[in-house]
């Protein structure tokens, strides 16, 4: 049997078709080590904990019925939705739960593996891997928890809603490639987290989670170019049977994605090493 | 341990050849956590664009690691000592990929196997069992493999009993033990120990070194370790690092591991316990040959005859002396006895002055001190007790690690 050589050295082998094949073949090699790692973040958050799973959406959820009262009060005066208000708070903020949490999950995987990480050479698409597979546990409770809200105020079944769960994989991409790009500067400073978590807070407000896009003036503009409204109205529309108004956009967006996805990927492997190196003196 | 005939292919094929390589390796640290950060961005940024560049030590760095050359076979095993910080760890990791060199290659064959933190991905909830299969794929095992192996990996730990016990009720030991299970059943080609067998019982060392002795004829070993004996028994080669250059490289471990040790000479003695009646004026090995930086040598066989000189500030009978022999791990090896009343010792006074003798000295080739403790003859309550009094160095051909080299005559059965 040939025995496989490894080569470490100062210079990268700057053939981004080759990093990008080895990248992706450590992803597809190192499956179990992502599914292993997957299940034991998912059992040690839950082992320890009595309302377990329920913590993955009371956020969003909270988020959604502080608007629901706000609108139903009249202390804010909303455009129409066009659908119940509830559903369209409550689709939006467990929407924008799964990105932000996309977002953050390669350097929260990165970062929680640290003590790994300069210690044994093992794949680390692995890690990426594994945030998606969390990524995937968390949103498919939301998206179960939509499902039934959809049809207790009374939208009920549309065929789009069987394209919906394909519409999250694609707000899960977006999330994932703007994380991974931040992921090596994010785990060298602690700034960048801050100001990831800080500045989505704004950004929500500049995309239609809790409301509509009005129908002028600068927000009109702002929203109808910020890159996450599509994701969210075209995954909204689909689950409750709309129009998607801005589907072109969407898959705009995602062309754009699955480049940027790759180059973020091999960004990502380069960067590991260095990493390493100032995180573990 | 024979190695067995192997029906292994690989193992026939590739005997001699080389399986790591290591040329002009070095790395470079920065002592001021800011700069680097900063440096880190920038590192990011050139890895990107190739990295073709020299690099030269910026403000704030230092070489932790400079100029490493070495190839490693299979069936060899290569020790790294030096002392904390010389730059062992730092080229572990280059070596397992985990950093890059800032200068030079490394051309590694085969599967690599670290040890270098045991129970790594372990999460402290979850049971032994869990953490078995958490840990087995970090190290690469594939799920039909934990599966195969989850079992001997209990059995080896010997912890069957708490196996379903979330592994933070653990002692210290048995998740070392269990990390240690898992990590033996690695089949590396290139094996790399970083001191994680200091740890652990006896018992738990001992199936360390069985374990290690079994894959040693088919795996090339990278060890670093600051216990001598073992670097010694299982090494056939050595690399004697500081501040991350290679001071002493060759197969000759021994001579090595005596520089390694003077390093630590010690010549400061230490007055453990006074009570203010005698004090030592003067010691000297009046059988010495020669003296090499101070200290006395002899030949093996030579007498060890120790010439001492007290000053006594109340008037006492005259004490018992007894002299124990260190060897440079701080072991004691042995003690000159004490009972042989010394007729000659002058009690002249305020002052004692005697000899004592040892005939044909077998301790074998190295570095030895002294320590005295000084008591009153029935009640052997102290006086005074000194260590590291003073060192000497026997010289002999053979390089042996046990301390004692003993003369023997083999005859006609």
């Amino acid at each position: 049997m040939e025995l496989k050589t490894k080569v470490y050295q100062k210079e990268n082998n700057l053939h981004i078709g080759r990093l990008l094949k080895e990248s992706l073949s450590d992803m597809i090699s190192s499956r179990f080590l992502a599914r292993q790692l997957a299940v034991r973040d998912i059992k040690a958050q839950y082992r320890q904990s009595y309302l377990g799973i329920i913590w993955a959406f009371i956020t969003p959820l909270t988020t959604a019925f502080v608007w629901i009262f706000l609108n139903s009060s009249g202390t804010v005066r909303l455009s129409d939705t066009g659908v119940p208000y509830p559903v369209y708070a409550f689709s939006g903020t467990l929407l924008w739960s799964i990105i932000t949490e996309a977002i953050n999950s390669p350097m929260a995987s990165t970062s929680g593996a640290k003590s790994i990480l300069s210690k044994i050479n093992f794949p680390k698409e692995a890690l990426l891997v594994s945030g998606v597979y969390k990524l995937l546990f968390n949103s498919s409770i939301k998206i179960a928890l939509l499902v039934v809200f959809v049809f207790f105020y009374g939208i009920g079944f549309h065929w789009s809603l069987l394209l919906f769960p394909l519409a999250i994989l694609g707000a899960i991409l977006l999330g994932t490639t703007i994380g991974l790009f931040l992921t090596p500067i994010g785990m060298l400073y602690k700034d960048i987290g801050k100001m990831i978590s800080f500045g989505l807070k704004f950004v929500m407000y500049a995309t239609p989670v809790v409301y509509a896009i009005p129908k002028e003036g600068i927000m009109k503009t702002i929203m109808e170019w910020n890159p996450l409204t599509p994701v969210i109205l075209t995954t909204r529309d689909l689950a409750v049977g709309m129009e998607p108004q801005f589907l072109t956009y969407y898959l705009i967006v995602l062309a754009c994605c699955i480049p940027l996805f790759f180059i973020a990927l091999i960004f990502y492997r380069i960067s590991i090493p260095v990493l390493v190196e100032r995180m573990s003196a | 341990m024979n190695p067995q005939p192997t029906t292994d292919n690989r193992d026939l094929t590739t005997d001699t050849e080389i399986l790591v390589k290591a040329e002009g390796l070095s790395k470079k640290f920065c002592k001021d956590l800011k700069t680097s950060l900063w440096y880190g961005v920038k590192d990011l940024a050139s890895g990107v664009t190739g990295n073709k560049k020299d690099r030269e030590l910026r403000p704030k760095e230092f070489w932790a690691v400079k100029d490493i050359n070495f190839e490693l076979r299979r069936g060899e095993c290569l020790g790294l000592i030096g002392h904390n910080g010389a730059g062992k760890s730092t080229l572990l990791k280059i070596l397992n990929g985990l950093i890059n060199p800032d200068a030079g290659k490394v051309t590694i064959k085969g599967r690599v196997g670290a040890l270098i933190e045991l129970g790594a991905g372990f999460n402290p909830i979850l049971s032994g069992r869990e953490n078995i299969y958490n840990n087995g794929a970090v190290l690469g095992f594939s799920k039909k493999e934990i599966d195969a192996k989850v079992e001997e990996i209990i059995d080896f730990a010997e912890i069957r009993e708490f196996i379903d016990m979330p592994v933070r009720n653990y002692s210290s030991g048995m998740k070392v033990r269990l990390g240690f299970a898992v990590a033996a059943q690695m089949e590396p080609d290139v094996l790399i120990i970083d001191e994680v067998l200091a740890v652990g019982d006896l018992g738990f060392i001992l199936k360390c070194f069985k374990t290690i002795d079994k894959i040693l004829p088919k795996t090339a070993i990278v060890f670093v370790s600051h216990n001598m004996p073992m670097v010694s028994r299982i090494c056939n080669q050595i690399i004697l690092m500081e501040s991350g250059v290679s001071k002493f490289q060759g197969t000759d471990v021994a001579e090595a591991i005596d520089k390694y040790y003077t390093r630590f000479v010690n010549n400061d003695s230490n007055v453990v316990f006074d009570d203010g009646s005698i004090s030592l004026i003067k010691v000297e090995l009046s059988s010495a040959r020669s003296f090499e930086s101070g200290i006395p040598q002899l030949e093996w066989g030579d007498n060890l005859e120790f010439a001492f000189h007290w000053k006594l500030y109340k008037p006492i009978d005259v004490p018992q002396f007894s002299v124990l022999i260190f060897d440079k791990e701080q072991r004691p090896v042995a003690i000159l006895d004490w009972t042989n009343k010394a007729v000659n010792i002058k009690n002249d006074n305020d002052k004692i002055s005697f000899k004592l003798l040892h005939k044909n000295i077998q301790l074998s080739k190295g570095v030895y001190s002294i320590s005295i403790l000084v008591s009153r003859g029935a009640t052997r309550s102290p006086y005074l007790r000194m260590n590291n009094v003073m060192s000497f160095q026997i010289l002999h051909d053979e390089e042996i690690w046990p301390p004692f080299l003993l003369q023997t005559i083999y005859s006609e059965g």
